[in-house]
């Protein structure tokens, strides 16, 4: 019997007691401080500063503007769309067998080994694990040598510094991540949904495609925005991997900061990129809630 | 002065968190010497003499490039910093903010400096030193000698030309680059102007044009290390020095067009609670033996500014620092832009780095 049992609900119109109206807020007042001082505040002061001349110190808009009419820094947003969307459709379409197979294939008692192998990479730096990319895809790495030491190619290709590289690198990372929140989705849908359908006569495959794929949808699309937040906002990766043949939008960002200091046209840029991030929330907001099915 | 109400807000919001990001940073004590460095100063072999021979601490913080190491010391109190290491052409900047202190001259070991690298347009200001030129080189060809004929490289047509197309990788810092675009169209670094914008683009496409990747300090030495590419654009000893023992293939040239000397300077900060000891330790860095310490780095090696630097014989034999009066003799300033020209170059650099 749970405590509801023993108490008369409350009734219509009488006041609840003080402490219960005021333990939501004791419990929810450390988040909300920590969102107020680390993202809240920062923030406000990146706008500030993203209105700010960095000659001079007066109000303007040519922070903004500078990103409407100089042709790279618009290709370095085209070129962060299109990695990262690059990133996030193969990084799905490699995560979800993935996850099924984990979910459905592998035993229970295994599942939890399985899942701790899959997160494997994230247990490395960051860096390192990019830098390591390097010299697999480098001219003498690992990839090169076994295409032109088994004929397939006379001359080594161009794997490292290039957008595949960039993409590889954060392929490698975000299959895991997204791996792990279709297979939560999955796990949580309940057997009775394809029992149904296989009573109402649907073979595995029309099963997977009007019930299971549906119904994983909130899962995928978790995953995938947080694929595709994490990746526009990524500078390490591009920064190693792709060579710099192309500059993605946290280069551009970073790039106003080394020697001149512009913090405000960095401070425009990063609020230009939010911008996008948000656009993208609320593109697939309906997907992005888990509940169980 | 005028007073803008975004900027008093932000140096509020600044400040509000820049004691305790100094105390996080460095864990600093009132008697510590706090000092803004490069990667070169944090050597332990560098430091620990000093330390222990004055019984003080060294707290160091890392930055790269003069805007992000001003801005450190923008979103900290005065007095937080003690020493700063900048480039000495940047010297001037630090000077107008009103952040460096006069160097006393007569007890700087000046008169041993090599005389091309004080840098006195930079490091002087209203008649006043506040920078001393404490480790010098060059941006150049850095290359591996076996895998490229060394006569190609005392030329810059070899950057563009196809004999190397795709075994090239640029350094990725646009002044010292763009510098070098300079010398290879006859122009002279020291007097590039905005009509000098468009040749210079057309030059640095076609260094892009022949390259495989643009990298940062770590990234192009790894390039070049390990056969990646074999010519690095922008390089010099400070890439091929310090790997001479893993990879004496690699070297570097001075070509007929020139090369782009490169200085980094010490300066002590007005506000600085600890003069005393900044000037010590401006000094040990400075004597032949903090020179040599510093020369050979383990982050990075150079030249030392100081002519009697007490650098052993192999030392000075890869670091070819007999041959340095012809070289010094056919270097050129790094390009000393204004802040709009700076802004120009660098937005020039980022459409080269956008080229396909």
């Amino acid at each position: 019997m749970n405590s509801a049992g023993n108490n008369p609900p409350p009734r219509a119109g009488r006041a609840l007691p003080r402490a219960s109206s005021a333990l939501p807020w004791a419990l929810v007042t450390p988040a909300l401080g920590w969102t107020l001082l680390f993202f809240v505040l920062p923030f406000i002061a990146m706008g500030f500063s993203s209105l700010t001349a960095h000659e001079g110190g007066g109000f303007t808009l040519s922070n903004y503007s500078q990103f409407f009419t100089n042709p790279s820094y618009w290709q370095a947003m085209v070129n962060s769309l299109q990695v990262t969307a690059i990133v996030t459709v193969i990084s799905v379409l490699l995560a979800y067998p993935f996850a099924w197979i984990l979910a459905e294939q592998v035993p229970e008692r295994w599942q939890r080994l399985a899942l701790m192998l899959a997160v494997l990479p994230f247990w490395t730096s960051y860096v390192v694990r990019s830098y390591s990319w390097l010299l697999v895809l480098a001219q003498n790495g690992v990839i090169n040598r076994a295409l032109t030491g088994s004929g397939l190619f006379a001359e080594p290709l161009q794997l490292a510094n290039t957008r595949f590289a960039t993409v590889t690198g954060f392929v490698h990372f975000f299959v895991m991540l997204l791996t792990l929140t279709i297979f939560a989705n999955l796990k949580q849908l309940s057997p009775s949904y394809r029992k149904a359908a296989a009573d109402l006569g649907a073979g595995p495959v029309r099963t997977f495609l009007h019930v299971v794929l549906p119904l994983t949808l909130p899962g995928i699309m978790v995953g995938a925005f947080l694929t595709f937040v994490l990746c526009i906002g990524d500078y390490i990766t591009p920064q190693i991997l792709g060579g710099n043949n192309e500059l993605l939008m946290p280069q551009l960002v970073m790039m106003q900061i080394g020697r001149r200091g512009d913090f405000p046209l960095a401070s425009a840029l990063s609020i230009i990129l939010m911008a996008v991030v948000t656009i993208a929330y609320f593109a697939c907001a309906r997907w992005l809630k888990i509940e169980r099915a | 002065m005028t007073s803008y109400p975004l900027s008093i807000l932000k140096t509020h919001l600044r400040a509000a968190t820049a004691a305790a990001a100094l105390l996080l940073a460095t864990g600093a004590r009132a008697a510590d010497l706090n000092a803004l460095i490069w990667c070169d100063h944090a050597d332990p072999a560098l430091l620990q003499p000093f330390q222990e021979a004055n019984g003080v601490k060294v707290n160091v913080k890392e930055f790269e490039g003069t805007g992000a190491g001003l801005a450190i010391v923008e979103q900290s109190q005065p007095g937080d910093w003690d020493v700063m290491v900048i480039d000495s052409i940047d010297v001037p900047r630090g000077v107008e903010k009103g952040l460096f202190e006069p160097l006393p001259e007569d007890k700087l070991p000046l008169a041993d400096l090599f005389p091309q690298v004080k840098m006195d347009g930079s490091t002087v200001v209203g008649g006043k030193r506040y920078g001393i030129t404490e480790k010098f080189g060059y941006n150049t060809i850095g290359y591996n000698k076996t895998k490229v004929d060394p006569a190609d490289m005392q030329s810059m047509a070899a950057l563009t030309g196809d004999k190397y197309k795709g075994k090239v990788a640029i350094y990725d810092y646009y002044l010292p680059v763009i510098g070098m675009a300079a010398l290879a169209i006859g122009k002279k670094t020291a007097e590039l102007t905005e009509a000098d914008l468009p040749a210079l683009k057309d030059e640095l496409l076609k260094m892009k044009a022949n390259a495989k990747l643009v990298g940062e300090v770590t990234a192009s030495q790894t390039a070049l290390a390990t056969g990646e590419v074999d010519i690095l654009v922008g390089g010099g000893e400070w890439v091929t020095a310090g790997l001479a023992k893993e990879n004496p293939a690699l070297d570097f040239s001075i070509p007929k067009e020139g090369a782009v000397l490169w200085s980094q300077s010490l300066a002590m900060f007005k506000d600085s609670k600890n003069k005393d000891m900044a000037l010590k330790f401006i000094q040990y860095i400075m004597s032949p033996e903090g020179q040599a310490r510093l020369a050979t780095s383990s982050c990075y090696w150079g030249m030392p500014a100081n002519t009697k630097a007490a650098l052993t014989d192999d030392q000075k034999k890869v670091l070819r620092f007999d041959e340095q009066p012809g070289f010094l003799a056919r270097a050129q300033a790094y390009p000393a832009p204004n802040a709009d020209l700076d802004k120009k170059m660098q937005d020039m650099w980022t459409e080269m780095l956008q080229a396909k």
